[in-house]
C-alpha cells in the first residue's frame, strides 16, 4: 500500500527471566512473550490506537517499533523501507519517528532547561546548527501552545501539561513523520487531558502526523484514532477502523474492555454488567490456547488447546475467537 | 432515612513551605444512611482531605482544623480524643485507599490481617474476654477456628476465589485486582457503617476496575454500608454512586442526585469537566477545555475560586463567594448564576 507509513510483520519480542533468588528455578530459563507476532499497519496521516491493559504487550510493541528494543522476529517497514535489520540509518529512522511517553516527569531531564530539551533531538539527529537550531526549537515550542519565554525554564517550573506539551514539542522539533505517544494523558487531570487532545488533533492536521496511540483509555481512543487493534497477553485479538470496533466488537475480550471503560452515563450503567472475572494472565506461563479461555463466558473445550487466528468479519475488520458467532 | 454523616462549615489549613494552605474551605455536607456517595474533583481539590479527616487520619504535625464540626451520628469526630477516636476508627468507619500493596503489611499473611480486624471489632464487642492470635515468635501463627472461618468468609465475601487458600498468601502474591478486594474483606470485617474508599480503583485495570466496583456497589445493597467513594474520574461516578459531591479548590460546587447532576449540570465547572470527556470522535466536535489552572491556595480568596477560568463570570464573582444552596430538591448548587 502506497499511504502505509508503518507496517510490521509478524512481529515478536521476547524476553528472557533469569531472576529469581533460587539457583535451581534461575538454571531454568523462561521467556516472556511480551509481543508475540503483531502484524499491523498504519495508514499515512492517521492515527491506530491500540488498546489493552496493563502487561498486554503494548508499550512493548512501541518501543520496539520505535527501535529503543530490538526485536526477537518479524519485520518493521517505514515509510516504505525496512528498519529491523539495520541497514537504514538509526539517526535518519529516529529523526522521522519520535516517541512521546507518559509521564513527562521522568522522561524530561530536570537539569535541563526546556530550550535545550526541545534543541536536543535538532543537534543529534539533523545537521542544523546555532540559529537554526535555536529557531526551530522555538517553532516547535510556539507550535504546542508555549511561548518563547520558557526556554530558559527548568522542568520543575511547569505545570503537568506544560510539561506534556514540552514533550512533545520535542518529539516534533525534526519534523517526523509518525508519533508514537505512549500513553500521552493518563498522568494528567480530566481538564488539562482535554487540552493535550486537542493539541495532538491540531498538529496531525497541521504536519500531517501519523500517530501511533497507546491507551488503556477507550474514550481517549474513540476520540483520536481511526482505526484500533486490541491487545490481549501479547497478541492482537481484535483489529479493524474505530468506529467499527467500537460499535460492534466482537472478540469477547473486547466486549467486556468496552463494557468496563466507565462513560459519564448514569442511565447505562454497563460497568456494572460486566460478566468477566479474573486478571490479565501472567506473560510467563500463559494459558494454552486461547489466552483468554479462562475469562471468557463463551469458551468450550477447543479455546484451551487451539490458538484462534485473526480472521475476517467485516472489509478490514478481524478478530481471534472460535466463536464468533457467539457475539454477532 | 438517618443521618450517618453531618459535615458543618468545616475547614483544615495544611502548612506548607509556601505558606498555609487552605485545603478545606467550610465544607457542608449531610451522608444518608446507605447512601452510595461519590466525592469528585481534579488533583488538590480536597476530596481526599474529607475522607482522612472523616476518619480522623490526617496529618497531625501539618493539619489544621480550623473550625466546623463533623458529626457522625451525632458525635464531633473533631473533638474527640485519640483514644475515644480508635472506637470509631475501623469499626464504625473504615477505609480503603488507592494503593493496596502500600496499605497492606508486606510482612503478614493476608489471613493475619483479616483475623487481626476480626479479633479487634470481637475484643470491642467483649472487653473482658481475651482473645487474640496466638504466636510462636519467628515461625508461624495460627488463628482460632472461629476467627479462620469468619475470615475465610470475608474473603468469600468480596468474590476472592479459593479464599482457604488464599488466607495463606503474602500480599505480594496476590494481583492488584486481589489486593484490593483483600483491603475491602479487612475493611468489613469490623462491619463498619461507613466505609471511605479513596480512589481504590486507580491503579487498577479496567476490567478490574469493573470487577471491583460492581463489588462496592453489591455491598452497599446486601449489608447496608454507607459508601463514599473518593474518585478523580466523573465517568466512574456515574456508574455506580446514587449521589454525585463536586469539589473544586476546596469547597464543594455542586451536591446532586446522579441523574440530576448529569442531565442538568449548574456549576461551570461540572459543565466544564464533563465536556472535557471524549465522547466520540475527534472528526465530530473539539473537545472544550477548562482554561487556566487551579488557583494558588495559600491566599486566602473571599470571592469565587473558580471565577478567573469561568466562562459565565460575572463582575460579582470577583467581590464576593457563593454559598452553597438548594436549588431544586437533592441538587444544591454554589454559583451567582443561580441569584445571589
Amino acid at each position: 500500500m502506497a499511504n502505509e507509513i508503518l507496517r510490521t510483520v509478524d512481529l515478536r519480542k521476547h524476553f528472557k527471566s533469569t531472576r529469581g533468588m533460587n539457583p535451581l528455578a534461575r538454571a531454568k530459563e523462561r521467556v516472556i512473550r511480551a509481543v508475540d507476532g503483531v502484524s499491523i499497519s498504519i495508514a499515512s496521516g492517521q492515527t491506530l490506537a491500540v488498546v489493552g491493559e496493563s502487561g498486554c504487550g503494548k508499550t512493548t510493541l512501541a518501543r520496539t517499533l520505535a527501535l529503543l528494543t530490538p526485536l526477537t522476529s518479524g519485520e518493521i517497514y517505514f515509510d516504505g523501507q525496512r528498519i529491523d535489520d539495520g541497514k537504514a540509518g538509526d539517526k535518519e529512522v529516529y529523526r522521522k519517528l519520535q516517541m512521546v511517553f507518559q509521564d513527562p516527569d521522568s522522561s524530561l531531564d530536570p537539569m535541563m532547561k526546556v530550550g535545550d530539551i526541545v534543541a536536543e533531538p535538532l543537534r543529534g539527529l539533523t545537521a542544523m546548527k546555532g540559529v537554526e537550531v535555536r529557531n526551530a526549537a522555538l517553532e516547535s515550542l510556539i507550535a504546542v501552545g508555549l511561548s518563547g519565554d520558557f526556554v530558559e525554564r527548568f522542568p520543575d517550573q511547569l505545570s503537568g501539561g506544560q510539561k506534556q506539551r514540552v514533550a512533545i514539542a520535542r518529539a516534533i522539533s525534526t519534523r517526523p513523520r509518525l508519533l508514537i505517544l505512549d500513553e500521552p494523558t493518563s498522568a494528567l487531570d480530566a481538564s488539562v487531558q482535554a487540552q493535550i487532545l486537542n493539541l495532538l488533533v491540531e498538529l496531525q492536521r497541521k504536519f500531517s502526523l501519523s500517530y501511533m496511540l497507546i491507551t488503556h483509555n477507550i474514550a481517549v481512543a474513540a476520540y483520536l484514532s481511526d482505526a484500533m487493534a486490541v491487545m490481549y497477553a501479547g497478541n492482537v485479538v481484535e483489529y479493524g477502523p474505530t468506529s467499527e470496533v467500537l460499535r460492534k466488537p466482537r472478540h469477547p475480550y473486547t466486549v467486556a474492555l468496552m463494557k468496563s471503560a466507565p462513560t459519564p452515563d448514569p442511565w447505562n450503567r454497563t460497568l456494572l454488567q460486566i460478566e468477566i472475572a479474573g486478571e490479565v494472565p501472567s506473560a510467563i506461563d500463559p494459558p494454552s490456547g486461547c489466552k483468554f479461555n479462562p475469562r471468557c463466558p463463551f469458551a468450550e473445550a477447543i479455546c484451551t488447546i487451539d490458538v484462534p487466528e485473526l480472521s475476517k468479519i467485516a472489509e478490514g475488520h478481524t478478530a481471534a475467537c472460535h466463536f464468533l458467532q457467539k457475539t454477532a | 432515612m438517618a443521618t450517618v454523616l453531618q459535615v458543618t462549615d468545616f475547614s483544615v489549613d495544611y502548612r506548607t513551605s509556601r505558606g498555609e494552605v487552605r485545603a478545606l474551605d467550610s465544607v457542608n455536607l449531610k451522608v444518608e444512611e446507605k447512601e452510595f456517595i461519590a466525592l469528585v474533583g481534579e488533583s488538590g481539590c480536597g476530596k481526599t482531605t474529607l475522607g482522612l479527616a472523616t476518619i480522623g487520619l490526617l496529618p497531625p504535625k501539618v493539619a489544621r482544623i480550623r473550625g466546623g464540626i463533623i458529626s457522625y451520628k451525632g458525635t464531633d469526630l473533631t473533638k474527640l480524643s485519640p483514644n475515644a477516636a480508635r472506637k470509631y476508627r475501623g469499626s464504625e468507619i473504615a477505609m480503603i485507599f488507592q494503593e493496596p500493596l502500600t496499605s497492606l503489611n508486606p510482612l503478614k499473611r493476608i489471613g493475619e490481617q483479616i483475623g487481626e480486624a476480626i479479633v479487634l471489632r470481637h475484643q470491642k464487642e467483649d472487653p473482658k474476654g481475651n482473645e487474640k492470635i496466638p504466636r510462636i515468635p519467628g515461625r508461624t501463627w495460627k488463628l482460632p477456628p472461629h476467627v479462620r472461618e469468619q475470615a475465610e468468609r470475608m474473603l468469600a465475601l468480596v468474590r476472592i476465589p479459593d479464599p482457604d487458600h488464599i488466607i495463606n498468601r503474602y500480599p505480594f502474591e496476590l494481583s492488584g485486582g486481589m489486593r484490593q478486594r483483600a483491603m475491602i474483606a479487612m475493611a468489613l470485617s469490623q462491619q463498619p457503617e461507613l466505609l471511605i474508599a479513596d480512589e481504590p480503583t486507580t491503579a487498577l485495570d479496567v476490567t478490574t476496575q469493573a470487577q471491583v466496583l460492581k463489588l462496592m456497589k453489591e455491598i452497599k445493597d446486601k449489608l447496608g454500608t454507607t459508601i463514599m467513594l473518593v474518585t478523580h474520574d466523573l465517568a466512574v461516578a456515574s456508574q455506580v454512586a446514587d449521589r454525585v459531591v463536586v469539589m473544586y479548590a476546596g469547597q464543594i460546587v455542586e451536591d446532586a442526585e446522579v441523574h440530576a447532576l448529569f442531565s442538568s449540570p449548574k456549576h461551570p465547572y461540572t459543565q466544564g469537566l464533563l465536556s472535557c470527556i471524549p465522547t466520540g470522535n475527534r472528526e465530530g466536535k473539539q473537545l472544550t477545555p477548562i482554561k487556566g489552572t487551579i488557583p494558588d491556595l495559600t491566599v486566602r480568596r473571599d470571592w469565587c475560586r473558580f471565577h478567573p477560568r469561568c466562562p459565565a463570570a460575572m463582575d460579582v464573582c470577583a467581590r464576593k463567594e457563593p454559598l452553597l444552596k438548594e436549588l431544586e430538591k437533592d441538587h444544591r448548587v454554589a454559583c451567582f448564576l443561580y441569584g445571589e
